[in-house]
């Protein structure tokens, strides 16, 4: 069964169907599902508007569930977003972007979603309905593991929420792969630094493809406290502040070499917030 | 609710209607149902962007996308480009021109993604260029052929160019003849045709590296899924359950009796109507596994107790090389200096975009199979075999080949829809998956090399100890070819008076290895080339120098004691590198000198040779060329073009040879029934060996023309119409076609010459003529190392290769970068493992963001053997490209990496190992 319902509570109700998935840019279901059609009843939320628009309230940012990554790069959005919109811009190619969601990122819950770090450092919110209500979990609640939400039978992401950043936020994404273009990350990091007055007022930094769900550096954000605001910043970051990562030898990389290059590029991405560079693939 | 309701949506400008599931993969829909098969499926997981359409003006992968989430849109296909407007079709115009499609199966996608780019920005810059095409793969250009060919297509004047030179075509840059309908999306793929109700089939394959397995109710299972038609296993066999690529080393079964040697080995056909097929669960076939241990590495298969994979080959060797000339210890004693190094490399995949794909029918008492493949005699045998029947029963009709590189020399298909086919007497089609091509299909053999190097103190390279071990998987395939080939080479084009090199391929229970793009000589020019960089180094000789110094000329001896006369142009492609060496040397120091941050960069050059053919063994070619009483001419061309341009160079070469213009000249592509038999795309050999048959058959014409006339060789003709004109010292004659007599091929000349390059057997020691020519280069490389993240970037590539006689330029250069890209994937990213990654996202390939310009220099020192003195370029472009990066970054870092690929962390380690080194 196929459906593209017009509106969440009409999808609310085709969820309760057993076994029902959700559907939206299809850009990990159709790869997951390899040589076989897709069996199971798919309810496509790509129709529901309400899941689709993006908007900005005084005291928050919502971004609808179902929002394109080619359609976050392209939004007016604060500077805090740099990063988010940076990793939009290298989740696959053009046609990826074209088609993949936000909230499809999230639910994959890949641990090399590049998405995670920008939003982690954002303490973006996961709006959640289901015909029980809505609810509201913070993105390092949501993601529980490798491939694992905290979504509940019935339940469907709507919107991504963020508190409304300080306009003198600055963040950068820095993705490392072994290719230009259309690469699984080998580690990413999101930086964020709010500086006033010459001195660190706040700073946030997470690391992905390094444990089975990206994490944020709370000892590295709570060293760069109050720190002045000069270029050499990033060399505050130790080894240590990378300990609670748990990376992993595969294909791509050796377990050593991400906690080194981790390490480099959280020192990077804290210098690029200082120079006010939104980052990318190195 | 859509179920059932069928999607209406704009389909290339009009309105349609999809009956497909809503959500089949629209990809899917488009090729099946509406017929666009200028949709290609190449992986069916976004990672290639083959499937590329767009949808409301945006590009898409198309199997990402359910079919029910395109209603109401509109969907552009590359077959609407045919009605494009000017802007369309300067583009289009811009990739022939420009050499922008070789095999073309990437190019409906390149050609949606780059329309798509134009609408919004007519003038785009390169990165544009590359952020707008860094979603679609290509596996033969290099990319840098279809990024100029977006940039100029603004101002690019389609108007068709003047039609063919009528004054000679070889050394033009002529647009490849087969060139529209690849730009069209009409051109016909393995999977893009298949008879009105083919069945479909599809194989159960093994889970496990090595495993006994059992069938249980295989009736049950068949009756349990209606639409199933027939299974089949190994003792559906009618013939021999053996096929291989060289008759004596034949083993590797169709359907595998009792045991499975490796993982993804056929053990079961199942054969049946398309919806029953796509739906089916081969996981739940009735088979049971009984996992048996596996040897995976040389070590473990070479070792004393090892279990034997194929009993008769003692010691899990498949076979070995040997060459051998001097004294090697004696003089390595006595050498100045002495380096020595152990290099590895890994199973590399080839990963065309066009996963394999054909069809079978049965007609009569003959079957014929329509698939992609670079041997078609070769597929006519082996399936011959399989059938228990006739060669001559079986035809083999070539579909255009997504690229091959060597892989579709052996069978993938063929045997299942031949076998279903013969046996049912229906139609029966079968494409792999992206999963299954990269599970089963050969790969680049792994390289374990061990070598040491002596030279004196001036210079010169005094001898060469070389013993390298190849990981040929659980089947022959072409481990013997690599395995002999090896040994000839591993000198590299330079002078090396006392050499001993030898070589084992050794089985294990790995997919198969076989050919790919040089034949083992890629792997051994990462060993010799880092080593001579070693010697240069420490005898402090300028690298590119301490090449010059030692080069190959004519009139040297080889490591088999051959002596060319002519056609050796390495030293001139050495020197042609020398003012770019000197300037990127100078550039490199000049940035290292001043930077503060991580980058470093370096500077690298590798040589290469590569004799064109077989290694000592017979590959004529034959060509056949036929007068029509109207005074066209048809060549029976049966080298099959892979996308490296065969099509186009050697009616080029016949043309010139009779002295006829390009445009008389009608191609009857391969195909069994009517080519004489070219031999295989393979070996760098269908430009000269077939190009030379070409040419000979020209020639052949040209005689038998004067003949009609009367006169000696030194007239000239002209064709006109229905008339040729021949003048001789008695003046000017008219012959009329028409009134010539007209075979039973309705020609009123036709002739057939057969070309077999001249070589010798290698006695013992190796010693002896392997090949009539070989083709020499070398490869500049300019790279940047990020230190702390060991992150590779190469910046600029020059390229200078020996081709004797450019026939057509634009091609050569079309495989130099193409050679050079997948040179830059060998060097920096691409390692298949076994059981892991089969897949386009880990195995990764260069996208277009990975290749920098490449300037490409050709040297025209021509042989005497080929057509107009032509060699083969396919494998050479490959070779030095790998060893030049990697002595680039030993150049950047001062680490050598002797474990290709240099991947990230490899770099990494490497550069923290020299400095932990540095500090003790």
């Amino acid at each position: 069964m196929y459906a593209r319902p017009a509106e969440l509570e009409a999808a609310l109700d085709l969820l309760a169907e057993p076994g029902a998935r959700i559907l939206a840019g299809g850009t990990d279901i159709f790869p997951a599902a390899g040589e076989r059609p897709l069996a199971a009843p798919h309810i496509d939320v790509t129709g529901i508007a309400a899941l689709r628009g993006l908007s900005m309230a005084p005291d928050e940012v919502r971004i609808g569930a179902a929002i394109t990554w080619s359609e976050l790069a392209k939004a007016e959005l604060p500077a805090a977003f740099d990063a988010l919109k940076a990793a939009a811009r290298e989740v696959g190619g053009a046609q990826i972007q074209n088609r993949g969601t936000i909230a499809g990122n999230l639910c994959n819950a890949s641990p090399a979603a590049d998405g995670v770090p920008p939003l982690l450092i954002l303490n973006a919110e996961i709006e959640i309905a289901s015909r029980r209500g809505a609810r509201r979990l913070p993105i390092r609640d949501f993601i529980t593991g490798n491939r694992r939400t905290a979504l509940a039978p019935g339940e469907i992401v709507t919107a991504i929420i963020v508190p409304t950043p300080q306009p003198t936020m600055r963040a950068s994404f820095l993705k490392l792969g072994a290719r230009r273009y259309l690469v699984i990350s080998i580690v990413m990091v999101a930086a964020l630094l709010d500086i006033a007055d010459g001195v660190v007022r706040e700073a946030r930094v997470a690391v992905g493809a390094c444990s089975a769900a990206a994490k944020r550096l709370p000892t590295l954000e709570r060293r760069l406290l109050g720190v002045a605001a000069h270029p050499g910043l990033g060399d505050l970051a130790a080894s240590e502040d990378l300990a609670l990562l748990s990376p992993i030898d595969d294909l791509r990389a050796t377990a050593e070499y991400r906690r080194d290059a981790a390490l480099t590029l959280v020192r990077r991405a804290v210098e690029a917030c200082l120079a006010g560079q939104a980052g990318g693939i190195v | 609710m859509l179920d059932r309701a069928g999607v209406s949506l704009t389909l290339n400008g009009a309105p349609a209607r999809l009956a497909s599931s809503p959500l089949d993969r629209l990809s899917h829909a488009l090729r099946e149902e509406c017929g666009l098969t200028g949709v290609k499926v190449g992986c069916d997981a976004g990672d290639c962007g083959a499937c590329t359409v767009l949808i409301d003006g945006e590009p898409v992968c198309a199997c990402l996308t359910a079919v029910g989430q395109v209603e109401g849109r509109a969907i552009e296909t590359v077959e609407s480009l045919s009605r494009g407007g000017d802007d369309v079709r300067r583009l289009k115009a811009a990739f022939h021109a420009q050499g922008a499609a070789q095999c073309g199966v990437c190019t409906p996608a390149m050609l949606l993604a780059a329309t798509a780019l134009l609408r919004k920005n007519a003038r785009p810059s390169e990165i544009d260029i590359e952020d707008a095409l860094g979603g679609v793969l290509c596996r033969c250009t290099g990319y840098r052929k279809i990024i100029e060919a977006v940039k100029i297509a603004h101002n690019f004047d389609p108007a068709p160019g003047p039609a063919a030179p009528r004054d000679g075509a070889v050394g033009r840059r002529l647009a490849r003849l087969d060139g529209e309908r690849k730009i069209s999306g009409a051109e016909i793929f393995g999977a893009d045709e298949w008879p009105a109700g083919a069945l479909l089939a599809r194989v159960v394959r093994s889970p496990h590296h090595h495993a006994r397995f059992f069938f249980g109710d295989l009736d049950a299972f068949q009756r349990a899924h209606p639409g199933i038609v027939a299974i089949f296993t190994a003792k559906d066999v009618p013939g021999e359950n053996c096929f291989g690529v060289i008759a004596p080393f034949a083993d590797q079964p169709a359907l595998a009796e009792r045991a499975a040697r490796f993982r993804g080995e056929a053990v079961a056909l199942i054969v049946g109507e398309d919806g029953a097929m796509r739906g089916l669960d081969l996981a739940a076939f009735p088979v049971r596994w009984e996992p048996l241990p596996a040897l995976m590495t040389i070590d473990e298969a070479a070792a004393p107790d090892a279990e034997l994979i194929h009993p008769g080959r003692p010691g899990n060797i498949l076979t070995s090389g040997r060459v051998a000339r001097g004294d090697v210890e004696a003089e390595l004693a006595g050498a100045d200096i002495v380096v020595a190094g152990e290099f590895e490399t890994g199973f590399v995949e080839h990963a065309y975009i066009e996963p394999e794909a054909g069809f079978a029918r049965r007609i009569g008492d003959r079957i014929e199979v329509q698939a992609c493949t670079q041997a078609p005699y070769m597929d006519r045998d082996d399936v011959a075999k399989i059938l228990g029947i006739a060669p001559e029963q079986v035809r083999i009709v070539p579909s255009a080949v997504g690229g091959g590189f060597g892989s579709k020399l052996d069978l993938s298909v063929q045997p299942f829809i031949a076998l279903a086919a013969w046996k049912l007497n229906r139609p029966v089609r079968m494409i792999y998956s992206r999963n299954e091509s990269i599970m089963t299909t050969t790969k680049r053999h792994p390289a374990r090399i061990r070598a040491r190097v002596g030279a004196m103190r001036d210079g010169r390279l005094l001898a060469m100890d070389f013993a390298a071990d190849f990981n040929t998987g659980a089947y022959a395939s072409w481990g013997p070819t690599v395995a002999n080939r090896v040994p000839v080479h591993a000198s590299g084009p330079y002078r090396m008076p006392h050499y001993r090199a030898l070589t084992r391929a050794i089985h294990t229970h790995c997919v198969p290895a076989g050919a790919f793009r040089g034949f083992g000589v890629p792997q051994t020019a990462i060993a010799q080339e880092q080593l001579y960089d070693e010697l240069a180094l420490k005898l402090g000789i300028d690298r590119l120098e301490f090449r010059i110094l030692n080069a190959l000329q004519a009139g040297d001896s080889t490591v088999t004691g051959q002596v060319f006369k002519d056609g050796v142009g390495f030293k001139a492609c050495l020197e042609a590198l020398r003012p770019r060496w000197r300037e990127a040397l100078q550039a490199a120091r000049a940035f290292n000198e001043s930077a503060a941050g991580p980058m470093r960069r370096g500077v690298g050059v590798a040589g290469m040779w590569y004799g064109c053919g077989n290694t000592s063994l017979p590959n004529p070619s034959t060509m056949r060329l036929g007068l029509t009483p109207d005074g066209r001419l048809t060549l029976f061309q049966g080298a099959v073009d892979i996308g490296q341009g065969s099509n186009t160079v050697i009616p080029q070469i016949c043309a010139d040879a009779l002295g006829a213009p390009l445009d008389l000249f009608d191609l009857a592509s391969a195909d069994t029934d009517t080519t004489p038999d070219c031999g295989k795309t393979s070996a760098s050999r269908q430009t000269f060996v077939s190009g030379k048959a070409a040419y000979l058959a020209g020639r052949a014409m040209r005689r038998e023309i004067l003949r009609l006339a009367n006169v000696g060789e030194e007239a000239t003709i002209r064709f006109d119409g229905d008339a040729v004109l021949i003048a001789g010292a008695g003046g000017e004659r008219r012959v009329q076609l028409r009134t010539l007599p007209i075979n039973s091929a309705g020609f009123v000349v036709e002739v057939q010459e057969t070309f077999d390059p001249p070589t010798s057997p290698l006695d013992e020691n190796g010693q002896g003529e392997p090949y009539a020519v070989f083709g020499y280069g070398a490869h500049l490389a300019e790279i940047e190392v990020d230190v702390e993240l060991g992150r590779v970037k190469v910046l600029r590539l020059t390229c200078a290769h020996d081709v004797g006689k450019a026939i057509n330029p634009t091609l050569v250069e079309g495989q130099i970068e193409g050679g050079a890209a997948q040179g830059l994937g060998l060097a920096l990213m691409e390692e298949f493992f076994p059981g892991k990654g089969e897949n386009l996202h880990d195995y990764l390939i260069p996208s277009v963001g990975d290749m920098p310009p490449v300037e490409s220099i050709l040297i025209e020192e021509a042989s005497s053997i080929g057509p107009f003195g032509a060699k083969g370029i396919g494998e050479q472009a490959l070779i030095p490209t790998a060893p030049a990066i990697l002595n680039a970054i030993h150049d950047a870092t001062g680490a050598r990496i002797t474990r290709a690929p240099a991947t990230p962390d490899r770099v990494r380690a490497a550069i923290l190992a020299l400095r932990k080194k540095d500090h003790d």
